[in-house]
């Protein structure tokens, strides 16, 4: 029996504590979040967004105000196909080239890290999770491969710089290592070109640096997702596969890949749109004081948008920061909703497709039995 | 059923089976030995060039070993110094010629990322708790909401952000320290999170007995909610605090601008991007001690916390 207490706390109704309790987090995130996404949104419609007042040395901001003017899409398609020609009293022009050759960066850097980055982590998750591998010091490893992560990613690209250095007669001691496993003279030759600032002749060398700085960032925590993935597998599977006299390759190819298949759609969306903000290594991974001096074969989709509305300290990028922001988003979006889409619970989906296939069953049934009742007529 | 189990590998009695077995094992050992050293050997070398002069680290590029002994230029005269002695002056000349200067860095970073820490847990927990804990009208439409801008990233609205924060109604943040930590508020991914951890572990009745007993609700929060997240709030807390640390995006807009009063205000990610893109100055042994610096702390506190962290990216792993 509830006591007269319990019985009084029943009728009432608690429901606007819920709102008090989630009140604070919409507040803040419509704010800082949503509000600004809509700003994004809005510049991206306008053509003059002036900087305000810049100072003498071009470097201080002051007021920002709309000098206005609607332009609708034209932001965009100058972005994606810069058709000149109707975009008079704009002083700053883009070139959709820049932005083609920024979104096939992002593509070629993210592929490139993302291909041997999986397969590392896949291999080592299979490694870690064999009972049959007898490793020593298995808590050891999976922490030394985690480590990357951790690491501020500024610090990283820095490390690296250091280690790669190309300048003439300076090379970094990993340069410095390379040329002269190569017999060059470490004063007189010209060092690998791993960072290039100005030259984009040899794209492949800088690029390559950076997929093996990212693939070292990231493995250790791929490695760690797919190890819960397999370790979420019934190992009972595992075990009939032995006893049936299955080896290894034949295990992974007909048990692990395909039950791993979620985890591993979830990783490669998760990762893609991760790739699509790749940001801090490719922009501080350079030769040079400025923002301008990244590599032309290193700048990414968002080091583009960046730079157009931080380091050129001019009138009218903005706009196009803005639309390429928009392109950016309706990408992601697009990919959020493949991951959420695979994310989503299927048992439950299952589970009400059933009731319904019950349903439809019994109410044919319904028909039939009917039916048959009338069939005399 | 019993006689499959009487199966047994042919192999397995006749020894080859264990050698196998035993080779595997071994060349997995040294794969991952191999891989180890890959991840360690650019960490390592650049601490050691923290320890060595400029003048050593052009001589000799690659060293895995400080030079005991050698001679520096130290206020202008040639001094014979230890390797520590290098090191200390490699910091001097990162602190007068590159701006460097590791305290403040230190200490800008830790009242951002341990405020915005407090405050993304705190809230996370109070938006789950009340998605949870109560029943009202827009709850499942919330915490679809909540789901939903999960994937929607910072990068694509930094244009807006920045045009607000110039101008927040009539107030200029931009070079304080307000946008860095108030938005930590609203973290969907850490209420989600928290959201599924207390769906699969939390006792509600608990929280009837505590109204029965005259408790506020906001008091049971405090009391009962609170602690009884204990173990998501450990590995959320870690993450939000490394995020916060490592975060280079927003601060590099906020406080980015180098003849604002922002300049002291900035956080080590910032001052690692300055010592970067400072060509005057191409003293390889004392970007090697900035670089150093801004590293240890974090791997020491992660080798001290890593049994958690590793649990808390396995946890992550499995969102279903």
């Amino acid at each position: 029996m509830p006591s007269n207490a319990a019985r009084r706390i029943k009728s009432i109704s608690y429901a606007r504590y819920g709102y008090y309790f989630i009140i604070p987090f919409f507040i803040v995130y419509i704010l800082f979040q949503f509000w600004p996404l809509i700003q994004t949104f809005i510049i991206a419609f306008y053509g003059n967004t002036d900087l305000g007042n810049v100072n003498g040395d071009g470097s201080r901001i002051q007021n920002l105000k709309y000098t206005d003017e609607f332009v609708g899409f034209q932001n965009i398609s100058e972005l994606l196909f810069n058709n000149n020609n109707e975009s008079a009293g704009r002083s700053i022009r883009v070139n959709s080239t820049d932005f083609w050759q920024s979104l096939e960066n992002t593509l070629i850097l993210w592929i490139g890290n993302f291909l041997p980055q999986i397969s590392l982590s896949l291999l080592l998750a299979v490694w870690f999770t064999d009972a049959k591998i007898k490793i020593k010091g298995k808590g050891f490893f999976k922490v030394i491969m985690y480590l990357p992560n951790i690491i501020t990613a500024a610090s990283v690209a820095a490390l690296f710089k250091t280690l790669l250095d190309d300048t003439p007669k300076f090379p970094g001691p990993v340069n410095g290592f390379f040329m002269d496993l190569l017999g060059r003279d470490l004063k007189a030759d010209q060092p690998f070109t791993f960072i290039a600032n100005i030259t984009s002749e040899q794209p492949w060398l800088p690029r390559a640096s950076v997929m093996f700085i990212q693939t070292w960032l990231w493995f250790g925590n791929t490695m760690l997702m797919l190890m819960s993935g397999i370790m979420g597998i019934n190992g009972s599977l595992f075990e009939a596969a032995d006893i049936d006299g299955a080896n290894s390759w034949q295990v992974f190819v007909h048990i692990t890949l395909p039950l791993l298949r979620p985890i591993m759609l979830y990783t490669l969306v998760t990762s893609m749109i991760g790739g699509l903000q790749m940001f801090d290594i490719p922009l501080l991974f350079r030769q040079g004081p400025t923002f301008a001096s990244v590599n032309p074969n290193l700048r990414t989709i968002a080091v583009f948008i960046f730079s157009k509305f931080q380091a050129d300290k001019v009138k009218n990028a903005w706009g196009y920061a803005g639309a390429a922001s928009v392109i950016l988003f309706v990408m992601t979006s697009i990919l959020g909703t493949i991951a959420f889409y695979i994310n989503r619970d299927k048992d439950a989906l299952a589970k009400k497709k059933q009731i319904k296939k019950l349903i439809k069953q019994q109410k044919i049934k319904a028909q039939k039995a009917t039916l048959g009742g009338y069939s005399g007529l | 059923m019993s006689r499959n189990l009487d199966v047994v590998n042919p192999d397995e009695k006749t020894g080859s089976y264990h050698l196998k077995v035993f080779l595997k094992s071994m060349g997995v050992m040294l794969g991952l030995i191999i891989l180890t050293l890959i991840c360690l050997v650019p960490i390592y070398l650049i601490v050691v060039n923290a320890f060595r002069t400029e003048q050593n680290i052009t001589n000799t590029a690659l060293s895995f070993l400080p030079e005991f002994g050698t001679k520096m230029q130290i206020d202008g005269e040639m001094k014979d110094v230890n390797a520590w002695q290098v090191l200390v002056q490699n910091l001097h000349t990162a602190k007068v010629r590159l701006q460097f200067d590791a305290l403040p860095g230190f200490r800008n970073s830790l009242i951002i990322s341990v405020s915005s820490t407090i405050l993304t847990i705190f809230f996370s927990c109070l938006t789950a708790y009340g998605l949870c804990v109560y029943d009202f009208k827009i709850k499942d439409s919330a915490f679809t909401f909540v789901v939903a801008v999960m994937m929607v990233p910072t990068q694509v609205m930094g244009v807006g952000f920045i045009r607000f924060m110039m101008n927040f109604f009539g107030m200029k943040l931009t070079g304080t320290y307000w946008p860095l930590i108030i938005p930590a508020i609203a973290a969907p991914a850490v209420v989600f999170f928290m959201c599924q951890n207390m769906k699969s572990t939390f006792p509600f009745d608990i929280i009837e007995a505590a109204r029965i007993d005259g408790c506020g609700e906001f008091r049971t929060f405090l009391t009962i909610g609170l602690p009884m997240l204990k173990p998501a709030i450990a590995v959320q807390a870690i993450f939000a605090f490394v995020a916060s640390w490592n975060n280079f995006y927003t601060p590099q807009l906020i406080l980015g601008s180098s003849t604002d009063r922002s300049w002291e205000k900035r956080t080590m990610p910032l001052m690692i991007a300055g010592v970067l893109s400072n060509d005057n100055v191409r003293d390889k042994g004392a970007q090697a001690a900035v670089i150093s610096l801004s590293i240890l702390p974090l791997i020491i506190a992660y080798v001290t916390l890593s049994r958690f962290i590793i649990e808390g990216v396995a946890l992550g792993g499995v969102k279903e």
